[in-house]
């Protein structure tokens, strides 16, 4: 057996009209089961009403400075915090080498508006909410596994990666802000 | 096994069928003439009471899905209706819970039974494998169940466990989507946790088909680890067996029926009696104790490594904790089977047991508070780096230094030598 070379037959030295076909065929049938597969999985993404939301308008002259209050958008709690000066100096003599995730205090707030801190409310980490005036650093800390924010939002110490998460937003006047 | 069925068909219709559909072979061989062997001690009953925990909780879930509305705004009085109102509702939904928990005290000592007997190696490498797989659709079905009923600790649950997903790199934002239907956890969240908690268990059901078969094909492990060598080593697993497991589940049930009628929410948290608020989180929040270890695991990574952050980090830590177990019939590289017969194991074993308590232990405790003098994270660091070396170092390293007892000859020799000493 071992010096007897056996002989694979091919049907011939190049692809046939059938190894084509073949091919071809299941290559049709993965598409059609892709194609029914997928609004099985699609459904599953957020839908019409959901994505409806997207876009809110908030007036902000009730807040008193120190302030911060939670409001809504797409689902997610979002922070408006109104900086006392003190919040602002601080958070703008910080080095940036003291950062995790480093960013000045200029790219979190708008500029003429440095008072107005609006960020995604959901710890960077695994997406609880954090107490505010609370922690280290004179922001937040979050009680779920021991991350301090400081008053520009920006992550200090624990197992937040990343700085709260800003929304995309606009003044559309001094007071009024549309969020999304 | 080999030995074959001595099922002859009693009258003309039993020959009829099992010409046809061999059911009652079938049955005799495998519930009634099964070979076990005879020195099994009270550690292998947990098999049979994990199959009633899960009939349990089949039977009383369907019970509670009649009562059960999934929607954001109903689920939770739904279900304090269904405690309050319902006939008998209280004990329905009290056994469904409890029995969440004692499913899992049933499992975690089945899990170490098997890895002090080395019930995972050759020939058993499959069955261990479908049980590690058994073990993480019980991790998530009990997790969308908790979240049903819409409690604070049921909405932030949702929120950071699906969050882990949100940490994979490039696709998990997306994914994170797809799996919540929105932005955040919501109504299409609740909706589909509902849908697959039920689809679950009837998954879990087929696995332990497979698992049993896969049982049946190698026969069972035992306390020597020994193989069985000839009928002289084997009981048939009715009346010997059956009526072993049957007293070990009546013994099972005295504290699930305690914690049922006396303590029915002593396991449970007390912040998930408040309806779910997506703006604040409880001050302090645990999962249920089955996934504390875990979860402690989790924890324990809050520092950078390379490129990976440290909630990427902990991610592949938490998973890596469970997906280990698919490897360990290769990671153990002793060809002794039981630890009775490996003096150095034995204490490396009983360590991974202090540990993995003291993982749970630590799993609960404020992540900026103290445990035996020592802050947490670090103790948690601790113990999570213990967990991992047991597995990648101590089991492939160790039977390189061990001098392991001698094994008896057979199972029958062993039970009998004991008897005579
Ligand atoms: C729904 C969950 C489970 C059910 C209903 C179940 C059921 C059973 C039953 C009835 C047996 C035979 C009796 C016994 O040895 O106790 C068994 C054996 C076994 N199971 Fe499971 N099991 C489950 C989960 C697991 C898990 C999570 C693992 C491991 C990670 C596991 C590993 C094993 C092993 C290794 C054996 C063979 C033990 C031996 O006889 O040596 N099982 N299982
Ligand atoms: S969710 Fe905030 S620290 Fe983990």
């Amino acid at each position: 057996m071992a010096d007897q070379p056996t002989q694979v037959q091919h049907d011939g030295p190049t692809p046939s009209r059938r190894d084509f076909i073949y091919v071809a065929s299941g290559a049709v049938g993965a598409v059609g089961v892709a194609l029914v597969a997928w609004p099985l999985i699609d459904q599953l993404n957020p839908d019409a009403s959901v994505k409806a939301l997207a876009s809110i308008e908030f007036d902000l002259s009730g807040i008193e400075e120190g302030q911060t209050l939670t409001i809504m958008w797409r689902g997610l709690p979002v922070f408006v915090r109104h900086r006392t000066a003190d919040n602002i100096t601080v958070a703008q003599n910080t080095p940036l080498t003291d950062l995790k995730d480093p960013e000045p205090d200029s790219a979190r707030v708008k500029e003429g508006h440095e008072q107005w801190l609006i960020m995604i409310a959901n710890c960077t980490h695994l997406g609880c909410i954090p107490v505010g005036d609370a922690g280290d650093f004179g922001g937040w800390f979050c009680p779920c596994h021991g991350s301090h924010y400081d008053t520009a939002g920006r992550v200090r110490k624990g197992p937040a990666p990343k700085n709260l998460v800003l929304p995309p937003y606009d003044f559309v006047s001094d007071t009024l802000v549309q969020i999304g | 096994m080999s030995e074959h069925s001595t099922y002859t068909p009693g009258n003309p219709f039993s020959k009829w069928l099992d010409d046809r559909l061999p059911i009652i072979r079938f049955s005799k061989e495998h519930l009634l003439d099964y070979p076990t062997p005879k020195n099994l001690n009270y550690w292998w009953t947990f098999g049979a009471i994990l199959v009633v925990m899960l009939v349990i909780q089949i039977v009383t879930g369907i019970i509670l899905a009649m009562h059960y509305t999934p929607n954001i705004a109903m689920a939770f009085d739904s279900v304090e209706l269904l405690r309050r109102d319902v006939n008998s509702g209280r004990v329905l939904q009290a056994a469904h819970a409890v029995g969440a928990s004692m499913f899992f005290v049933a499992v975690y000592i089945h899990i170490f039974r098997g890895l002090f007997f080395g019930s995972y190696k050759s020939p058993r490498e499959v069955l261990w494998i479908l049980g590690v797989l058994l073990f993480v659709l019980m991790i998530t079905t009990a997790f969308m169940g908790y979240v049903l009923p819409w409690g604070q600790m049921s909405f932030w649950a949702a929120t950071v466990i699906t969050n882990i997903i949100g940490a994979v790199p490039f696709v998990g934002e997306s994914v994170l989507q797809l799996l919540r239907g929105g932005f955040a956890v919501g109504n299409p969240t609740l909706n589909r946790f509902f849908s697959l908690h039920y689809l679950l268990p009837f998954i879990i059901a087929a696995v332990v088909v497979l698992h049993i078969w896969a049982l049946h094909v190698p026969g069972n492990n035992n306390p020597t680890g020994v193989d069985v060598k000839s009928t002289r080593d084997t009981v048939p697993f009715h009346p010997y067996i059956t009526m072993k497991d049957l007293y070990a589940v009546v013994l099972f049930m005295i504290p699930f029926a305690w914690f049922v009628f006396f303590a029915p929410d002593i396991l449970g948290h007390p912040d998930n009696y408040i309806m779910a608020n997506s703006q604040v989180t409880p001050a302090h929040i645990v999962p249920e104790w089955y996934f504390l270890p875990f979860y402690a695991i989790l924890r324990a990574v809050d520092f950078n490594i390379l490129f990976i952050d440290s909630k990427l980090g902990g991610v592949i830590f938490f998973a890596g904790a469970i997906v280990v177990l698919f490897f360990v019939p290769w990671l153990d590289r002793s060809p002794v089977r039981s630890g009775l017969f490996r003096p150095l194991f034995k204490w490396f074993y009983a360590l991974f047991v202090i540990n993995f308590i003291g993982l749970a232990y630590l799993g609960a405790a404020p992540a900026d508070g103290r445990v035996l003098g020592i802050d947490v994270p670090t103790f948690s660091k601790i113990c999570t780096a213990y967990y991992f070396i047991y597995f990648l170092v101590i089991l492939p390293i160790l039977p390189r230094f061990e001098t392991t007892r001698p094994l008896p000859a057979s199972i029958s020799e062993n039970v009998l030598g004991k008897a005579h000493a």
